[in-house]
């Protein structure tokens, strides 16, 4: 005996769940790209990059590599 | 007892029983009434699709504030990022269809009595108030906390007054209340050129302003001459349309008193920095048509308009859509000169 798994009802409410899911989507990518531009409006990178946690040599002060 | 009346008795009604009531209109709506061939679907009532909630925003008023805010953002003097520019005018857009849906739950019982509006999703049965507030409420606050983060608070304060004064200010206080409505109310339709120029500036000035008054002082002749011919509409729902409480002589005289107000300020607006000669060509033009127009308006009598349907009305209105388009569209052409080395006074 088939089982059917969907019921009627996803059926019923396909264009509202493809509608939400596109705006959901939507929304992720203006996030995504607001925060791109919003850091490239920084300016140059190495002005402000910092550790992060995790150690950098190629951000470490001259000196400081030489000691 | 708030003075609003029950769209299915005539009746005033307090806010509580009107709620009730259009949820009994709602259920039982015809509308649901469908031929189904699953006998076990009989009672299941309409689910609305996405087109539905898309309706509540009132996609065509949206269309117009996106024209308009996109003129003041790329006529202002400070460039914005594309995609930023973008991302703020689909926030305004977002929060003009979110005012929208407010007010058609606000004025669901009106909308029900009206031509025009009675296929509006609520009173056509298709989306629940209840849904219609949701949406607005929510989208009032995703668009305007996203255009603070994307762009500035003064933007996003501008957009939340907007949202504010069509909602509460127009269709809760002035609609029902004054002849007047439209023309404070109007101010709602207005502020999105302001608001796009907030974004790229973050600040208002003389220009912004008078791209305000240009919308706020145009709003009041082009309705009036719309509700000249459409003027049963309103009589029926109840609205305080000025042809009703004050006659359509009243009416006549007062649109030439706009347009003549509305003239200075569209002239006006092009001796500041973001006119120039091409604008100020197309001012002139287009302030003598509908000048014309509305001239030609005050002189007539309600016999002039039933032996023609009112033709000259009916023109009049149409002019007042081009008038506005040709205005903006001729700011957007100045900027694009100026950034071309060309343009501007």
């Amino acid at each position: 005996m088939a089982i059917k798994v969907e019921h009627e009802l996803h059926a019923r409410r396909k264009g509202r769940n493809i509608g939400v899911f596109l705006l959901l989507a939507g929304f992720i990518a203006i996030v995504f790209g607001l925060t791109v531009v919003k850091v490239l409006q920084l300016g140059e990178a190495s002005q402000f990059e910092k550790f992060d946690h995790v150690a950098r040599p190629q951000i470490v002060p001259e000196e400081e590599v030489t000691q | 007892m708030d003075g609003r009346t029950d769209f299915l008795t005539g009746q005033a009604v307090c806010n509580g029983a009107l709620q009730t009531n259009i949820v009994r209109w709602v259920l039982t709506h015809p509308y649901w009434k469908v031929p189904m061939t699953d006998v076990s679907m009989q009672d299941t009532p309409y689910e609305a699709r996405m087109g539905d909630y898309f309706a509540l925003l009132k996609p065509r008023v949206m269309s117009l504030v996106v024209f308009t805010a996109l003129v003041g953002l790329l006529v202002a003097p400070v460039p914005v990022h594309p995609f930023i520019g973008f991302v703020a005018i689909l926030c305004i857009a977002v929060g003009a269809g979110a005012s929208g849906a407010l007010n058609m739950w606000w004025d669901a019982d009106i909308d029900a009595r009206m031509r025009r509006t009675a296929g509006r999703p609520i009173p056509s049965g298709r989306v629940t108030p209840g849904e219609a507030l949701g949406v607005g409420l929510a989208l009032s606050g995703f668009a305007t906390v996203l255009l603070a983060l994307a762009t500035n608070f003064l933007a996003a304060f501008l957009l939340a007054f907007t949202i504010f004064f069509y909602a509460v200010v127009y269709s809760m206080w002035l609609k029902r209340t004054t002849p007047q409505n439209i023309v404070i109310g109007g101010a709602a339709g207005a502020f999105p050129p302001m608001i796009g120029w907030a974004v790229a500036t973050g600040s208002v000035s003389l220009e912004s302003t008078l791209m305000f008054a240009l919308i706020f002082m145009w709003t009041p002749p082009h309705f009036w001459a719309l509700a000249l011919f459409v003027k049963s509409d309103y009589g029926n729902a109840g609205v305080p349309m000025l042809t009703e409480t004050h006659g359509r002589d009243a009416t006549r005289k007062h649109i030439i008193i706009y347009t003549l107000l509305l003239v200075p300020v569209a002239l006006g607006l092009g001796l500041t920095s973001i006119g120039g000669p091409i604008y100020m060509a197309v001012a002139v033009v287009m302030n003598a048509w509908f000048l014309k127009g509305a001239f030609d308006i005050y002189r007539r009598s309600d016999a002039d308009c039933e032996a023609d349907k009112h033709s000259v009305e009916i023109k009049t209105f149409k002019v007042s859509l081009y008038y506005l388009f040709l205005h903006f569209g001729a700011l957007l052409v100045e900027a694009a000169l100026r950034h071309a080395g060309m343009g501007g006074w």
